[in-house]
């Protein structure tokens, strides 16, 4: 709950306690009325009373009733904007807060985490604080004063009174200790549903080509069966509310009728009147009493949602992103100058290292070529570079300077990254190839020539609107190819000092692989290339190329110099060229 | 999408029809509904006879205010009374614990059917339709049904009776207050129905607000590598604000709208109340009515005015019944494939393993051929590569052979026997097939291996596992073979598709597909996997499609497929020798540039 009031603004808590004042208001108007009621019986059962004196009270009670309706209006405004601003603050909060991560925090919490945090969690918050600013201030104003109204009157009835509450409390108490464990469940098991329907449509080929419907049919339904039984566990005893809150206020109201007949039987001439319209005043009270405490049990059914909910929340806003950067934004003299020394890699709490000891240095305009098996380390190597992770030990310089000292943006202005998988946001082809430029001056905008470097303004011209063509989300609707030559004429339009091609290739076929590469050494003659891939003939012609095996570096050279004397290299290559290949190349 | 939930409360667009189509879902449950209703009827009219009988312990003791009171009398109404509140109480709970078993059931049979129909739809289905919505409608939108069933099924036919029963009882017992209560009561209603209207507009708002600001969370958070290092995380913030601020005020209206339901259906309670006691209390001194009445009246504004709230929460409740069952219903009334009869048993001791395309043309959609008047030969125990240009139509090739999609014309025979007379199980039971996309599922590496094979021994998995080279890996983890594979990912890309290889291995069947089956593997591993699956498939006819054509190199015969036509066939060296579009695709591995 606390955690839930630090992120409230100083404008939203003035709101709240703008509504707790109206809330005491409306609850003083609405408890109002039953006096003027009671007034109104004593006329009524008074000889001679005036019918003005009848509609003056009348008016006063509807007076007191729209008072209480504008108030409502009020806070219900208010409520809504405190819940909504609140949601709209959160959001961003989270959604900055997730930009500043490195990959390291994304992985730990799993971008599909982070995503329900960032929209389904903070709904509920929403949820919650809305109906709670009503309902939380309301409730116990409500019953302290009916409780005080009551205070003074016949004790029976108040007993009466403390019975009702007394049995709507042992519901609530009902409902939390055993219907609210099993929503928790219900949360799990309907997750647990969701992921074997995903599991079942995602490898439907595989299902049907093993002829498992049956099979996948039975997990389906051992699941369901598991839902509904809960359900219907809590569903038999959410059942109990309703009547037992109406049995309640009936009988409340019956009751106090029942022992105020004998009462006033008892009692002895004007006193007989007063207990009489106490009587009636009595009954709406105590409903009233009853209806806060029943207004308490939804906040508590929707409490722990919003707890949980909030808990998430602050366990992203509350993780510090482990990479900080540095100040350095003044270019030195070099340019596209790259160095390791001593780099090693693991993951933290891992044991084994991901690389171990990589030492080399790639000057301006040049290619490195990273090959090696499945595992090897090769993307690791490169996604040092941008800083997605750092380090463990060891240094990486640009031109000089320690990239863990430089900007951000100036570092990353000086990359050109591509990822094995294409990934295109939702927008014109034209806003994809401008992505993250835009409120740059420094680039000169030449987007023609990058869809041509990269292969691409072939499909593109072909397309009816061109550059301005849309991209739906996550590039859905173009084909593999093409948003990976997208996604390169993005980075060639950044004109950086350091391409670098993680797996970049893998996605094309080998005649546009060459294509690309030729434009590549063509026009960027004077970045430096980083080019992970597996196969050989992308990466033969690179000026250095580094092995890995195991993230150890065992080989660094030309081709034909692996060749000779990289064993790993040498297998790599047998597994793709033919003898002859490789024996022309010795030659 | 990743377990997105948002509000499905969309509009139906045949409101009445998507409701009939919910109840005579489950026909069995009807009876039970109506045994429900009737109850729920019966605890309405109850509850509103007590008014009746409270007024009358009130006249008793008005008229014993003065005297003394008959207390006899004033006890057997009470008994009578509660009687009547117990009787309420337990039709009510029964009403509230059959509607409870009903919707479960209905709820737990519509998600059997959206699994069962998952598996009766062709598969050009799921090619348009994304996991996320299909998903959407096993869950949240039979969730959606099940629970507005459960809440607004009761309480409208409660609120239906109670409010005309109240109006009648009022009428009876008073015309004139009964005017009163109705009057100040429309007032209300027709204020409501304004707000109603209003709001509408604001509700929708959010609706798309929600789904865009989900979509761009999903978008930048899903690109966060891209992002950060392209420096478009202000770009992308800006956009966000954008989308936020818009959703903010379109959330703040419709937050407040819907705020208002209940504080003006308060005031119409204590409007009618107040007009109730003015003119009760006139009446009363001008002796026309006793003080009970007043009393009655009092209970009655309040059974009164309740209804209508629940007839607004009732009618927005079914109406997201209607647009989801509609969701649900156009999903359960998908055309299915065809039902198969008049077929041939092919048993896989017996099939030879020859296979024929003759004339073969198809399309995904009507207008666009993909494969055009396909034809080649295929021998027993051949060992066939299809290649050719991403977009060709090499996949599309194995979904006919699997009878994934049936074809448009000419026929594809296996031992001469038309694949058209064949059932799809009997064809998937000749085929073992292995595809790019690795396919896993939460369970442990070995029930990932044996899959529905049957009983399989523990030696059986283990020599697979040796084969494809997983087995030394899999004893390194703590559990073995009995490891979990859950979303925190204990395996790597390649690592999962040794495994999908594997589980293909456990079965023999006289063919067997590789749709680019080792594209995540490094080249050395998968010398050693196609070592061993060269062994392997000995006897066997495959289908080998690859992108690194160093794969393929050693197949019987390479099909060339370029735009849906085979262009050239023949083996490797007989196709180099050709120097036409295989020796170009082959040749530019090696290219320097």
């Amino acid at each position: 709950m606390f955690k839930i009031i630090k992120n409230l603004t100083k404008k939203e808590i003035l709101f709240i306690f703008l509504s707790i004042i109206l809330i005491v208001c409306q609850v003083w108007l609405d408890l109002k009325i039953p006096d003027y009621m009671s007034e109104i019986t004593k006329l009524v059962q008074t000889e001679g009373s005036k019918i003005e004196d009848i509609i003056f009270n009348g008016g006063i009670m509807i007076l007191c009733s729209l008072g209480s309706l504008a108030s409502a209006f009020i806070i219900g405004y208010l409520a809504a904007y405190v819940g909504t601003s609140f949601e709209k603050n959160l959001r961003k909060k989270v959604f900055t807060k997730v930009g500043s991560f490195s990959m390291e925090e994304i992985k730990n919490f799993s971008t599909s985490s982070l995503i329900t945090r960032n929209t389904n969690d903070i709904t509920q918050i929403k949820m919650f604080i809305v109906m709670g600013i009503q309902m939380l201030a309301k409730a116990p104003i409500m019953a302290l004063m009916a409780i005080m109204k009551i205070a003074g009157k016949e004790w029976n009835f108040s007993l009466i009174t403390i019975i009702g509450v007394a049995i709507i409390m042992i519901l609530n108490l009902v409902i939390i200790l055993i219907a609210i464990p099993k929503f928790k469940k219900i949360q799990k098991l309907t997750d647990n549903l969701n992921e074997i329907t995903r599991e079942n449509l995602k490898g439907i080929r595989v299902v049907r080509a093993y002829n498992a419907e049956d099979y996948s049919l039975k997990k389906f339904s051992k699941a369901n069966n598991e839902l509904t039984n809960t359900h219907l566990f809590t569903g038999k005893i959410m059942a109990l509310m309703m009547p037992t809150m109406t049995a309640v206020m009936n009988g409340l109201s019956l009751a106090i009728y029942l022992v105020g007949a004998s009462m006033i039987n008892d009692a002895i001439g004007l006193d007989k009147l007063t207990i009489f319209s106490d009587m009636v005043v009595f009954t709406s009270y105590a409903i009233q009493v009853i209806m806060s405490f029943m207004m308490l049990t939804v906040l508590f059914i929707i409490y722990p949602r919003a707890s949980v909910s909030m808990k998430r929340i602050n366990e992203v806003l509350d993780t510090k992103p482990k990479i900080k950067y540095g100040t350095v934004n003044k270019n030195t003299n070099l340019k596209g100058i790259v160095e390791f020394k001593n780099v090693s890699f693991k993951y933290p709490d891992a044991e084994n290292y991901i690389l171990e000891n990589i030492n080399f240095k790639a000057n301006k305009g040049e290619t490195i070529a990273i090959i090696g098996s499945t595992g090897s380390g090769k993307s690791t190597l490169v996604n040092l570079i941008p800083r997605f992770y750092d380090a463990t030990e060891g240094s990486i310089l640009i031109d000089g300077v320690d990239i863990k000292d430089m900007e951000e943006k100036y570092l990353n202005d000086k990359l050109g990254y591509i990822s094995q998988k294409a990934f295109l946001f939702k927008g014109t082809i034209k806003d994809n190839i401008s992505f993250g430029t835009k409120n740059n001056k420094k680039i000169k905008k030449d987007f023609d020539t990058a869809l041509d470097i990269a292969k691409a303004s072939e499909f593109v011209n072909k397309l009816p609107k061109k550059m301005n063509s849309n991209i739906a989300q996550s590039g859905n609707n173009i084909s593999g190819g093409q948003k990976q030559r997208i996604s390169i004429a993005r980075a060639i339009a950044r004109k950086p000092e350091i391409y670098i091609f993680d797996d970049a290739f893998s996605a094309l076929d080998y005649k546009t692989d060459y294509e690309l590469r030729t434009n590549l050494n063509k026009y960027t003659k004077d970045s430096t290339k980083f080019i992970v891939s597996s196969r050989i003939g992308t990466i033969k012609d690179a000026d250095q190329i580094i092995v890995l095996e195991e993230g150890k570096m065992v080989g660094i050279g030309k081709h034909k110099e692996l060749l000779k004397t990289c064993k790993v290299y040498r297998e790599i290559a047998e597994s793709q060229l033919t003898k002859e290949e490789i024996n022309n190349a010795w030659t | 999408m990743h377990g997105r939930r948002m509000n499905n409360q969309g509009t139906a667009k045949d409101f009445t029809g998507s409701l009939k189509k919910v109840f005579t879902f489950n026909k069995k449950l009807i009876p039970y509904i109506i045994i429900a209703l009737v109850l729920s009827s019966l605890a309405s009219v109850l509850a509103i006879m007590g008014p009746d009988k409270l007024k009358e312990i009130t006249n008793l003791i008005t008229e014993g205010l003065r005297s003394s009171i008959d207390l006899e009398a004033v006890k057997k109404v009470g008994i009578i009374l509660i009687i009547f509140y117990t009787l309420s109480f337990i039709f009510n709970y029964i009403q509230g614990f059959i509607m409870a078993v009903v919707t479960n059931r209905f709820s737990k049979s519509m998600r059997n059917e959206i699994a069962l129909k998952i598996n009766k739809l062709p598969l050009s289905y799921f090619d348009k339709a994304t996991v996320g919505d299909v998903l959407s409608r096993v869950t949240n939108d039979v969730d959606t049904i099940s629970m507005t069933l459960n809440q607004s099924l009761g309480t409208l036919v409660s609120a239906i009776t109670m409010f005309f029963g109240s109006l009648i009882m009022m009428f009876y017992t008073n015309v004139i207050l009964a005017f009163t209560a109705v009057v100040s009561t429309i007032f209300g209603f027709a204020l409501m129905i304004v707000i109603m209207k209003r709001s509408q507009k604001y509700f929708n708002a959010v609706q798309t607000g929600l789904g865009n600001i989900n979509g761009h969370i999903e978008e930048t958070f899903s690109g966060h590598n891209i992002v950060k290092v392209y420096n478009a995380r202000e770009e992308m913030n800006n956009k966000f604000d954008q989308i936020n601020e818009k959703l903010f005020r379109d959330g703040l209206k419709s937050q407040f709208y819907s705020g208002l339901m209940h504080p003006i259906m308060g005031f119409i309670g204590n409007f009618g109340y107040v007009l109730v006691c003015i003119i009760g209390s006139i009446l009363t001194m001008k002796g026309i009515i006793s003080f009970g009445v007043i009393v009655a009246f009092m209970i009655y504004i309040r059974l009164f005015t309740q209804p209508l709230t629940q007839f607004a929460q009732g009618l927005t409740n079914l109406q997201a019944t209607a647009a989801a069952s509609e969701r649900v219903f156009e999903f359960l009334e998908t055309e299915e494939m065809k039902k198969e009869k008049d077929f041939v048993k092919l048993k896989k001791e017996n099939v030879k393993g020859n296979l024929t395309f003759e004339d073969v043309s198809f399309g995904y959609n009507k207008d666009k051929l993909i494969i055009k008047n396909f034809s080649a030969k295929v021998k027993s125990g051949q060992k066939i590569a299809i290649v050719g240009p991403t977009g060709a139509g090499k996949t599309t090739i194995v979904n006919l052979l699997m009878k994934f999609y049936d074809i448009d014309s000419g026929d594809i025979k296996i031992d001469n026997i038309s694949t058209k007379k064949i059932t799809r199980k009997n064809v998937h039971d000749l085929f073992t097939m292995v595809l790019q996309d690795t396919w896993v599922f939460n369970g442990s590496i070995k029930e990932n291996i044996i899959y529905n094979q049957g009983n399989i021994s523990d030696e059986k998995v283990q020599k697979v596992c040796k084969i494809v080279g997983l087995d030394h890996f899999i004893k390194t983890l703590p559990q073995g073979y009995d490891t979990l594979l859950s979303d925190t990912e204990s395996l790597s890309a390649g690592q999962k598709q040794l495994l999908t290889i594997a589980r293909s291995m456990i079965n023999d069947t006289p063919f067997l597909i590789f749709d680019e089956a080792t594209s995540n593997v490094d080249t050395r591993t998968e010398e050693i996997v196609s070592a061993a699956m060269d062994k392997l498939t000995k006897g066997k006819t495959s289908f080998i499609i690859a992108h690194r054509l160093s794969t393929i190199k050693n197949a019987d015969l390479i099909l060339v497929i370029k735009d849906g036509n085979i262009i050239e066939q023949g083996n490797h060296n007989e196709l180099l020798k050709k120097n036409g579009f295989y020796a170009e695709l082959y040749n530019s591995q090696f290219q320097t540039s």
